[in-house]
């Protein structure tokens, strides 16, 4: 129950005196409460649940945690064909 | 999709498993809090693909199957009222009381919607001023904002005829249960990212002083879920009982400060029962009493309620971590999502209901 999927902000409107939005989530249109993320603007991604969202998606911090799990593949500390490790390794 | 498909990168994946492999030097017990992220796991073959040292304990996060049995047969009660309109997450709606569920009180005639906000069901009761609309108010501190925001809203439009049934528990109270059993095996902590996102992680600091264990909020993709695993291997292996933030892209320290405020302008701290588990002090919202005009289970009379739990259910031992699901006598035999005895078997996030999904039982495959 506790699952929030994020999307994407397209639309703000007012709906008895709340402030709501149209979020893409996967191309499918959903209505949220945006009272929690005042501050949300159409094109910035947020995480809904239960017909709220509850935060705007760090796009900062996502990047960066990205990029550094990506430096780490490119600078072949891993091999990504190799086979996940089994119970045997140890 | 963005923000989806970058966390089940198989690539990534490997990479951490291997890391994971690379790090861990002995056995470590980790609790994942959260039957959603229990599901996730299971999806995707988590637990197949960790090295045999680690090993995941599903842990109570599952709201509908903590919601006290006496809750729903309160809600079955209600449900099957002349007038009612009884909405509900649909969740909830196969999970078995003492002798129906909520898809039984509809197949009598009940008038029971599954609604996917609760704002859903305040614009029921605006639309239907003859009736009385109660919402099956369930949930961790993930749910509990848009619970409040609904019952502030219906108090604000002064709307007369909207109610709640409120179960709504904490995640914090019911860590703390978990370590203070004397049987307890968990040694460190998944924390729920969503719970997170809203209260922050704050909270668990004193936690990690108390009982000396690492806690990583972290989130529901593969590489969410083998990142916080890997960093809370790490942090074992390094004797670290700190909270160390493994979903920056949702979870901060301080949370989110505005659902937080309605949240504690609605709900206050109450002592709760956990279905299968007990009463755990302080670990559930109520509403305040200045809300109590809302409260569906004072406005209803449904007389005295006698409840009667199925002999065969284990649930709460699988709710605590002390069994896994396919290791109860009756999972996949008297107990299955068709003819469910306990709720873990029916919720989407039940632990009882990932493994037989995902045919975690040799018997099933």
């Amino acid at each position: 129950m506790c699952l929030a999927i994020p999307g994407k902000l397209i639309g703000v409107t007012e709906e008895n005196g709340l402030k709501m939005g149209t979020v893409d989530v996967n191309g499918t249109k959903t209505r949220a409460c945006l009272e929690y993320v005042p501050d949300i603007v159409p094109g910035q991604y947020t995480i809904v649940h239960a017909g709220f969202a509850l935060k705007i998606i760090d796009e900062a911090e996502a990047a960066e945690s990205l990029k550094l799990w990506h430096e780490l593949i490119e600078s072949g500390a891993f091999d990504p064909g190799e086979e996940p490790p089994s119970s045997g390794d140890f | 999709m963005k923000y989806l498909d970058e966390y089940r990168d198989p690539g990534l994946a490997r990479l951490l498993l291997a890391e994971i492999a690379r790090t861990a030097s002995r056995r470590w017990t980790i609790m994942e809090i959260c039957g959603g992220q229990t599901h996730s796991i299971m999806r995707n073959g988590i637990d197949q693909l960790l090295p045999d040292v680690i090993e995941l304990v599903h842990g109570p996060g599952c709201p509908v199957c903590v919601t006290p049995l006496e809750t729903i047969d309160r809600a079955l009660a209600i449900a099957s009222m002349q007038g009612v309109i009884f909405t509900s997450f649909g969740d909830m709606l196969r999970v078995p009381g003492s002798s129906d569920d909520l898809f039984t009180v509809r197949s009598r005639g009940g008038d029971v919607r599954m609604v996917y906000s609760p704002l859903e069901a305040l614009a029921l009761a605006r639309r239907h001023p003859d009736r009385e609309v109660v919402f099956f108010a369930v949930g961790f501190e993930t749910t509990a904002p848009a619970n409040a925001m609904a019952v502030r809203q219906a108090a604000r439009e002064g709307i007369g005829n909207f109610s709640v049934l409120c179960s709504q528990v904490m995640v914090p109270p019911a860590m703390r249960a978990i370590l203070s059993s004397s049987d307890n095996r968990v040694q460190g902590f998944l924390a729920a990212g969503h719970v997170c996102a809203v209260t922050g992680y704050a909270e668990y600091e004193p936690i990690c002083r108390e009982f000396l264990v690492p806690v990583v909020p972290t989130g529901f993709e593969p590489v969410d879920l083998l990142a916080g695993i890997l960093k809370t291997v790490e942090l074992l292996e390094e004797g670290r009982a700190e909270v160390v933030n493994r979903y920056g892209r949702v979870v901060s320290r301080e949370g989110n400060p505005l659902a937080q405020e309605t949240l504690a302008r609605v709900f206050e701290v109450a002592d709760r029962q956990w279905r299968g588990i007990g009463m755990i002090a302080r670990s559930g919202l109520q509403l305040r009493p200045e809300f109590s005009r809302f409260d569906a289970s004072l406005r209803f009379d449904v007389g005295h309620i006698r409840t009667g739990e199925s002999p065969l259910c284990q649930s709460g031992l699988v709710l605590q971590g002390h069994l896994k699901p396919d290791a109860c006598p009756v999972f996949g035999k008297e107990c299955t999502p068709q003819h469910p005895l306990g709720a873990t078997m029916v919720s989407s996030e039940g632990a009882c209901s990932a493994y037989y999904r995902y045919h975690r039982n040799p018997d099933l495959t």
